[in-house]
Order: structure tokens, then C-alpha cells, then sequence
């Protein structure tokens, strides 16, 4: 069971009350993209086992969507942060860094 | 308000819902001054913080997320026609009086009701008067706050396409001798 804080409207809350978006910061391919770029938007995910960026919406909640940070082998939360954001934050990085020192960011 | 289109007084709480419920739904960006100004004064309520409401699910503005309120009047359309002309630039204004249902529940024990289907925490320390909250009744999405206190009373909202479904639910779920007294 997932614990999540929206940092929308403040709620923390059980995973029920959410709904997953999957991967984060993913480039969209769209109009004007080869084949093969647009398979890669669609089905190319990094699928990590450990620190992962999610996109999640508050379905139940106050509707908005925003990112998290997660372990996908603990399932431990590092944070929340805006869905407005094109790379975790530098706070969200610290905290993921605090508890998976040799985590490195891969491109 | 005194017309019910139906109650249930058998149960540890009394559960009514009233025959008419205006309810606006407004739209727009709540850090602009005027925007905000003018909808407390057609409302004629405060704007109400993060997750709260002012006054009732009878009269009152209720927080639904940072760019959404609800208002709940008498006169829907006439609330519609004022707030459409008195607010500009990128918003909306919708009259969804019959889009949604609303409830009552009076009695001591609502806390413990509630608690059935909502994964919020609802002992007294941490859902208070005036707290406004948006979740899930069982599987059905919902809006709870609590009006007043000792006996506790509390208002919901659901879509009204599941209104008999979320009566009968409040129903069985205050049935006499059902509620664990836990909280
Ligand atoms: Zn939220």
C-alpha cells in the first residue's frame, strides 16, 4: 500500500484515492516524429527496479495530476512535486540521494 | 430548506436529502485579487482555505482543488447569471444544481459512518468543523465536511447518477448497532 501526499491540495492519503499515469518526464513524440521515435514514446519505458519517477493523478481527490518519486522494489515514497516540472526537482534529488546514496540519474 | 425527498431515521444517524440543492461550480484562478474579491461579494461568503468550507452544504463555498470552488445557494440561476457577468478573462461558471446530490447526516455516530468507506481519517484531532474533504464513499466519489458539533452533524455530495446507490449505502452503514464506537 502506497502513501502519497498531493502536493495540490495538501492530502495525504492511501493509493486508492489515486490513480497512476505511469513513466514521468517522458519526451511526447507526436506530429512530424518517425516510427520509430513515436514507438518509443509509447512503449520504451525504463521500467527501473528502484528509484523510479511516476506520474499519478489525485482521482478521487482534488482531480489534479502531479509526479512522484518512488522505489519500486520498497515501494518507499522519496516525494511529491509539481506535474509542472520537465526533471525532479533539486529537493526531490536531495532526497532520493539521502536514502539511495549511489543512485545515479541515467539519460 | 425544509422539503426532503427522503429520510432515514432508523439507524444511529439520521440521514436526509434535501428536494432542491442549487450548487455552482466555479472555475478560475483563485490567486487573481479580483477574481476573487467579486466572487465573495455575489456569494456573499469568505473564500474558504485549502481544503475547507465556509458555512454549509445549504448556503456556503466549498475549496474543491486550487483552481475550483462549489457554491451552494438557493438560486442557482440567478447565482450563474451574476458570477458569469461580474467575472473576466479565462474562467467558468456552470449551474450543475441536478449533476449532484446532497446529504445530510446528524447524529454523534457519523464520524464512525463515514469511516466505513472513506480511507480519511476521522477522529475529532484530525477532521475538524469546517473541514472539507474530497474522496471515496466505498467506491463512489464524494465530498464530506463537518457543519457542526456535539450532536455532529456532517454534508456529502455525490453525482447524482448514484444518489439511490449512496443512500442506500449510508443506510446499512448506520444501521443500529453497526458502528464500533472506535472513534
Ligand atoms: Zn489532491
Amino acid at each position: 500500500m502506497l502513501f502519497l501526499t498531493c502536493p495540490n491540495c495538501g492530502v495525504a492519503a492511501e493509493e486508492t484515492e489515486f490513480h497512476g499515469g505511469g513513466e514521468a518526464h517522458i519526451k511526447r513524440f507526436s506530429d512530424g516524429s518517425d516510427d520509430k521515435q513515436f514507438t518509443g514514446y509509447l512503449f520504451d519505458k525504463k521500467n527501473p527496479r528502484g528509484v523510479l519517477f511516476e506520474r499519478w493523478r489525485h482521482v478521487y481527490g482534488c482531480g489534479q495530476w502531479f509526479h512522484a518519486a518512488r522505489c519500486s522494489a520498497t515501494l518507499e515514497i522519496f516525494g511529491t512535486y509539481s506535474a509542472q516540472s520537465i526533471e525532479p526537482p533539486e529537493a526531490i534529488i536531495k532526497a532520493v540521494r539521502k536514502k539511495r546514496p549511489d543512485w545515479k540519474a541515467k539519460s | 430548506m425544509s422539503e426532503f425527498k427522503r429520510i432515514s431515521a432508523d439507524g444511529e444517524v439520521t440521514i436526509s436529502q434535501p428536494t432542491l440543492n442549487g450548487m455552482v461550480t466555479i472555475r478560475a484562478d483563485l490567486t487573481d485579487e479580483k477574481t476573487v474579491t467579486a466572487i465573495e461579494q455575489i456569494t456573499g461568503m469568505a473564500l474558504p482555505s485549502q481544503r475547507k468550507i465556509t458555512g454549509d452544504l445549504i448556503r456556503g463555498l466549498a475549496w474543491m482543488s486550487p483552481d475550483e470552488l462549489m457554491v451552494f445557494c438557493d438560486d442557482p440561476e440567478t447565482m450563474t447569471t451574476q458570477l458569469n457577468s461580474a467575472l473576466s478573462g479565462a474562467f467558468l461558471v456552470a449551474d450543475v444544481s441536478h449533476a449532484r446530490a446532497v446529504f445530510l447526516l446528524q447524529g454523534d455516530g457519523t464520524r464512525e459512518v463515514l469511516a466505513k468507506g472513506a480511507p480519511v481519517d476521522l477522529s475529532p484531532e484530525a477532521f475538524t468543523l469546517g473541514d472539507f474533504r474530497r474522496t471515496r464513499m466505498g467506491q463512489v466519489a464524494v465530498a464530506f465536511c463537518m457543519t457542526s458539533q456535539s450532536p455532529d452533524s456532517f454534508g456529502l455530495i455525490c453525482f447524482s447518477s448514484v444518489q439511490e446507490f449512496m443512500f442506500e449505502w449510508l443506510v446499512t452503514a448506520c444501521k443500529k448497532g453497526s458502528l464500533p464506537a472506535y472513534l
